[in-house]
């Protein structure tokens, strides 16, 4: 009989030696005549203890991680293929508390299924929330998504139903579904891992909008910095498209759906929703101004739902569980549950799905064990480069985007990077002003000339030249950006500049006094 | 061979009877031409064919694309993927995001480019190593994060991507 051994497909993994373990172990069972079946997963999203092998034991998932090529023939001898014991066994994989104390709906499938085998999809719930939607009316389905309070995913926490209904509502044959997959904050990458460990909920989620909206053409766009994702999600749309889900009668219901992979080229701005629509229609990815709102207006012209990965992956459990099961996670206004990612200098690094309210403490301390260096945690920035810097002071916050807010800061893509106390915040502040420099998509003065001075004067400041004098003309220059920037990008990054001078003045060489003076 | 030197001009290359790349160029644009705005389509299949984009390429795909030259240069130059000239044997990408700055990719970057003696955006003299910049490859709980010959390693300390670097040079000598 043959042992199912899992092993992650996922690029983190693989960037840890994944492949080098599932040569070693396929190499090393072949020569002692074991028979094992190797199934490439996606990942748990225990990222710290990657490359994590599971094997299957009489039905029970059993976890050994962090293992290396050459863990492979010890862990063969000690007994690997009955799960027996070892250092790098970690037990029943559903037993691991840090993933059984999540609350995983739109992650449910991660890690556990072969991401690119539809009849393992169906049989953990996949299709079921396309089907019910198909049952539905498209006002039905716009309804049961605007009930469960589900909010874009990709950093400004729009209400999903209600960019729904505009386009629903919009006149128009022609329409579409862009899901921006862009992922460009450092340190998110929950949208990465459901693309390559879960494709097709992501296409169940697009072709439910398309049903919903009546759009019969989905786009993806993919950052570059992401082909195995596009390898993977090209061959789900081949095997979605030959099982007759994707394309002129989708799953029999006599509508059509067809999905395309888009590749970006390497700009942070194309995130934009309007700079990604240019970029996808082939042009430089400027920043269209609002109104028209790209759901009247969108791609080509035509109304378009422009979503992030993780809003439309959230679809299918909606459809599937219902609008209320969905919504009695949650807190407040931010129901629902979000994929936080844990990054940066932090020991036990990954994906955290709980529903909002969760605090920061219980991320970065209980799930994340604090930082990776075993130094104290000195700043923590949640949202992507445009967040603000927090500090340890304020690690009780709840994640929710009005509290969030409220403390001037924003939950966004829910990406939380850790740095220890050796961190030198004027070198941040310094490098969110580079980085608004470069990836600027140049429409604006405040945002192309503001950031590049930025990053002029915080090195004067750095190195002594008028501290006081300095410190005014870049708290000006911020308030220019913020006021000033049609987008975000220029609009935001005075987040991070200002948090970092507020909160740590003493590494621009100031004073507590001299930055509130 | 007079025909030949015209397509050296810049622009004024249209004779691919005797330019075998500029035929080529022409027939990946066309491959696309039904596409709805394949303009970045076109642009990444011809570097991935040719791991730049040869000088040809505005002239010929604006005429295909119908489109006039300024248009399709603005892309070009607006893209940080894509490259006017061809790159190294050996491309070293070293993650700057914050996450990866978290836990030392500025040590790594200052690193890189001391051992190899090049300055990030350069290569190395006789072509065979090339220093970027990327901000993020989605691998932010691993840092830090770098790719080398266009494989992407997680806790790169310095001393990996050293490593790295010879293995991936002693394998292309080998090759
Ligand atoms: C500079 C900038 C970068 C952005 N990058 C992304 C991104 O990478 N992915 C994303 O989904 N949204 C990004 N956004 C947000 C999008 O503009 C848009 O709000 C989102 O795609 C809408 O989908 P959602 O409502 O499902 O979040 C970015 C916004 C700005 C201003
Ligand atoms: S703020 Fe910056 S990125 Fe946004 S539109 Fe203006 S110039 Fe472009
Ligand atoms: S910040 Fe380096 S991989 Fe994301």
């Amino acid at each position: 009989m043959t042992t199912t051994i899992y092993i992650p497909r996922d690029s983190s993994a693989r960037a840890v030696g994944a492949d080098e373990v599932a040569v070693a172990l396929t190499a090393e069972a072949a020569r002692r005549g074991d028979d094992v079946t190797i199934v490439r997963n996606g990942s748990r999203g225990m990222l710290w203890l990657e490359p994590f092998v599971e094997v299957d034991v009489e039905g029970t998932r059993v976890g050994y991680g962090p293992v290396q090529a050459d863990d492979v023939a010890g862990l063969l001898d000690a007994g690997l293929l009955t799960g027996a014991d070892h250092a790098l066994r970690h037990g029943a994989v559903s037993e691991i508390a840090w993933l059984a104390r999540q609350d995983r709906l739109t992650y449910a499938r991660m890690g556990v299924i072969d991401p690119l085998d539809l009849d393992d999809y169906q049989a953990h719930g996949g299709l079921a929330g396309l089907r019910n939607a198909i049952a539905l009316t498209p006002q039905g389905v716009v309804d049961a998504v605007a009930a469960s309070g589900l909010r874009g995913r990709g950093g400004a926490g729009f209400p999903a139903g209600r960019k729904w209904q505009t386009v629903l509502d919009a006149p128009g044959d022609t329409k579409y579904i862009c899901c921006n997959a862009d992922e460009g904050d450092s340190g998110t990458y929950a949208d990465r891992m459901l693309m390559e460990g879960d494709p097709f909920t992501l296409l169940e989620g697009m072709t439910i909008a398309g049903l919903a909206v009546g759009a019969t053409q989905g786009f993806i766009y993919l950052r570059s910095e992401y082909p195995d994702a596009r390898d993977i999600l090209r061959e789900a749309i081949e095997i979605a498209r030959g099982f007759g889900w994707l394309g002129a009668d989708v799953l029999g219901s006599g509508r059509t759906f067809d999905i395309d992979v888009r590749m970006g080229a390497g700009a942070y701005i194309c995130g934009e929703e309007t700079s990604m629509l240019d970029s996808l229609e082939g042009k430089r990815g400027m920043v269209r101004a609002k109104p028209p709102l790209p759901a009247l207006e969108g791609l080509f012209g035509k109304p378009t739902v422009v979503n992030n990965v993780l809003t439309l992956g959230s679809v299918p459990f909606v459809l599937a569980e219902g609008a209320d099961a969905y919504a009695s996670r949650g807190l407040d206004r931010s129901l629902g549950t979000q994929v936080f990612q844990l990054a940066g200098n932090i020991k036990q690094g990954g994906v955290v799905e709980l529903g909002f309210g969760v605090t920061l403490r219980e991320l970065v301390e209980d799930f994340g064990g604090g930082t990776a260096s075993g130094r104290p945690i000195r700043a923590i920035q949640v949202g992507g480069p445009l967040g603000s810097y927090l500090t340890a002071d304020q690690l009780d916050l709840p994640l929710e985007y009005e509290t969030f807010a409220a403390a001037g800061a924003m939950v966004g893509h829910g990406g939380i990077v850790v740095h220890d106390d050796t961190a030198d915040m004027a070198r941040l502040a310094r490098f969110a002003m580079e980085f608004c420099s470069e990836e600027s998509c140049g429409k604006c003065t405040p945002c192309r000339v503001g950031s590049t001075r930025g990053v002029e004067v915080i090195d004067k400041i750095t190195a002594g030249d008028d501290r006081q004098g300095n410190l005014t003309l870049l708290l000006d220059l911020c308030d220019v950006m913020t006021d000033g920037s049609l987008c975000a990008m220029g609009g935001l990054t005075p987040m991070p500049v200002r948090s970092a001078i507020s909160k740590f003045p003493e590494d621009f060489g100031l004073t507590a006094q001299e930055v509130t003076s | 061979m007079t025909e030949r030197s015209l397509s050296e001009i810049p622009g004024g290359a249209s004779n691919d009877a005797a330019d075998p790349v500029s035929a080529r160029v022409r027939a990946v644009a066309e491959s696309r031409i039904a596409e709805p705005g394949p303009l970045l389509e076109v642009l990444h299949d011809i570097q991935s064919e040719f791991g730049y984009l040869p000088e040809v390429t505005v002239p010929v795909v604006a005429q295909v694309l119908n489109l006039s030259r300024a248009e399709v240069h603005g892309v070009v130059s607006f893209y940080s993927d894509f490259r006017s000239s061809p790159p190294a044997d050996i491309g070293v990408e070293i993650c700057r995001g914050e996450a990866c700055q978290a836990v030392g990719a500025e040590a790594l970057v200052a690193h890189a480019a001391k051992s190899l003696g090049i300055g990030v955006g350069d290569q190395t003299g006789d072509g065979s190593v090339g220093l970027e910049q990327i901000f993020c490859f989605g691998n932010c709980a691993l840092g830090p994060t770098a790719s080398v010959a266009g494989r992407v390693h997680g806790r790169v300390t310095p001393e990996r991507l050293d490593a790295l670097v010879n293995e991936a040079q002693a394998g292309s000598k080998g090759t």
